[in-house]
């Protein structure tokens, strides 16, 4: 690979990045352990799409059953 | 405040899901500012750096830039939470606002990755890759494309306080955007912008002239302390005079569209002109409310009496009581019924879906009123709204002599000597600064009550049919998650304040 190209240069920027991090190996390994609580743990089991599990796919619907019956 | 706690299953999972967006709301603010504030402190700092070529510089931005990536680190993706939680919990709310929520929240999650992960990363690898001026302009920009997102997401904030450039179309039951420019540029959008932005600057500056102070104290890092206080001093003296001017725009823009927040704001029950700004409860600024809410001191603003009453301005505008309110919502919804019933179950020849169309239009400003059993469930929790509201302005107040002081002293006198009380006061105003910051946001979100979209759509309508228990177990979840993750935060951040900056130069 051309090491002036610009490609590379890129690449160099965040390879080498990425290889000297100190306090940085930490702040990514705790991002990354929250982005797993976050959209693994919490999305999945604690966070479904409500709309999704309970309209059968006709959501305009029962949103307006909904919002037509709250108001009696 | 919260009503419903221990009730019926249905109240119960209103105040459970309105505390857990509360709660997670308030914890993603405890990130966002000191990311927007430290961002225009490193930035300065560089810019010296940039100028003078003085290493000392250049390693005083590394250092600011190091606390800057560890709170960005932790923050990263908080908010994301809130998103879940709309789909979730907030189900009839998520779908009604429809795309004009999601327009501004899409933006923002693509201008954040792409600008933050490639100026990020030159600011933090490409100290020995660019040029200084390239990275002087990454550095700027990492915080420019901070600044860009919160934009957006206070777009959609200030689009549920203040909803325009919409209309609601009753076959999809979505509020539809039709004008861009008219949410993205809203004037409501823009003072609070100005006010939320100004406002985290000043908490990256006390985090800063707080930071400083510890070294002073330690007597340590002296020349990093300060240099670096006078940046922070004058950073943060001309952000609380901004977010003064800003919060004062904003009080306008709040009595021209939510006058029952400004009056809750007040604890004004009955209103009138020449209205006095209350300092506590029976000691008053004479005609200042009067001037915060309309620009001259004889203005009239109305009181929760007269909102709820109904009242008549001195220029002759007639605004209906909130029982005449509640007959055209209860009119909008029926007729949105009626509409449906005519368009899609019913061999209507079109007569009654048009009929229905025309009045749910007409009555459409106050279909959330329809939802409101009582009159008086459409006022905010008084209390909350006047301490936190005086909180705020007294912090606002606070700062702005503390700034003045501190950058006089840093020019004028010997700040490296000064007695530990002067260090310990600038130490202990870090968490003040962040709680006058929340106290702005319980203004702001309390004030609106019972509102999710103004005028709209009440809580108790936008809320999904949820089991209470379930919003409870990830109310006391999130509690735990978000204090781990701030306790880790403060952790490290300590830490690399102890460690101090890194020399090249010894």
């Amino acid at each position: 690979m051309n090491k002036n190209g610009f490609l590379y240069k890129i690449y160099d920027l965040y390879s080498d990045g990425f290889r000297n991090m100190r306090l940085g190996k930490t702040l990514w390994a705790i991002i990354l352990i929250k982005l797993f609580i976050i959209f693994v743990v919490l999305k999945i089991f604690f966070f479904p799409n409500f709309l999704k599990q309970h309209a059968n796919g006709d959501e305009a619907s029962f949103v307006a059953t909904e919002l037509t019956e709250r108001a009696q | 405040m919260f009503n419903h706690l221990f009730l019926d299953i249905d109240a119960g999972t209103i105040d459970w899901s309105r505390a857990q967006f509360a709660l997670t709301a308030i914890y993603h603010w405890l990130f966002v500012p000191l990311t927007l504030g430290l961002a225009v402190i490193m930035g300065i700092v560089e810019t010296y750096y940039y100028r003078t070529k003085d290493e000392f510089w250049k390693d005083a931005a590394k250092f600011w830039q190091k606390l800057f990536g560890i709170n960005f680190a932790m923050g990263v993706a908080t908010g994301i939470i809130l998103e879940f939680e709309f789909g979730t919990n907030w189900s009839n709310y998520s779908w009604f606002v429809g795309d004009i929520f999601g327009a501004p929240l899409a933006i923002e999650g693509i201008v954040a990755f792409f600008m933050e992960s490639t100026f990020v990363a030159v600011m933090y690898f490409g100290w020995k890759k660019v040029s200084p001026g390239f990275h002087l302009a990454s550095t700027w920009l990492t915080g420019l494309g901070a600044t860009i997102s919160a934009w957006w997401i206070l777009v959609a904030n200030a689009w549920m306080q203040y909803p325009v450039g919409c209309e609601f179309n009753p076959d999809t039951m979505r509020n539809e955007m039709v004008s861009f420019a008219e949410v993205a540029l809203s004037p409501f959008a823009v003072s609070k912008f100005c006010h939320t932005v100004t406002s985290a600057w000043i908490i990256g500056a006390i985090f800063c002239v707080g930071v400083c102070c510890w070294y002073l104290m330690k007597k340590r890092d002296t020349k990093l302390a300060t240099e670096s206080m006078k940046i922070g001093a004058a950073v943060g003296l001309v952000a609380s005079l901004l977010a003064g001017a800003t919060g004062h725009k904003s009080a306008q823009d709040v009595a021209a569209v939510q006058p029952m927040k400004l009056a809750a704001m007040e604890a004004l029950y009955d209103g009138g002109t020449d209205i006095g700004l209350k300092i506590i409860e029976g000691i008053e600024v004479p005609n200042a409310l009067s001037f915060m809410a309309t620009n001259d001191f004889h203005g009239y603003v109305p009181g929760i009496n007269d909102i709820l009453n109904g009242y008549t301005t001195p220029d002759g505008k007639v605004e209906p009581s909130i029982d005449e309110k509640i007959e055209r919502g209860k009119k909008a919804i029926t007729a949105l019924a009626n509409y449906r019933q005519a368009k899609f179950n019913s061999s209507d020849d079109g007569s009654a879906a048009a009929y229905n169309l025309g009045v749910l239009k007409e009555n459409m400003k106050y279909f959330g009123y329809g939802y409101i059993k009582d009159k008086n469930d459409a006022v905010p929790p008084v209390l909350i709204n006047f301490w936190a509201f005086r909180v705020m302005v007294g912090l606002g107040g606070l700062f702005i002599l503390f700034f003045a002081v501190v950058l006089f002293m840093t020019y004028k006198k010997d700040v490296t000597n000064l007695k530990s009380w002067h260090y310990w006061t600038a130490i202990i105003l870090i968490p003040l600064g962040y709680i006058g910051s929340e106290s702005g946001w319980l203004v702001a979100e309390f004030g609106r009550q019972p509102w999710t979209i103004q005028d709209m759509l009440p809580t108790w309508a936008a809320v999904s049919d949820l089991q209470s228990s379930s919003v409870a177990i990830t109310f006391f979840l999130f509690l735990i998650l978000f204090t781990t993750m701030l306790a880790v935060e403060i952790n490290i951040l300590l830490k690399q304040i102890k460690k101090g900056p890194e020399y090249s130069v010894k």
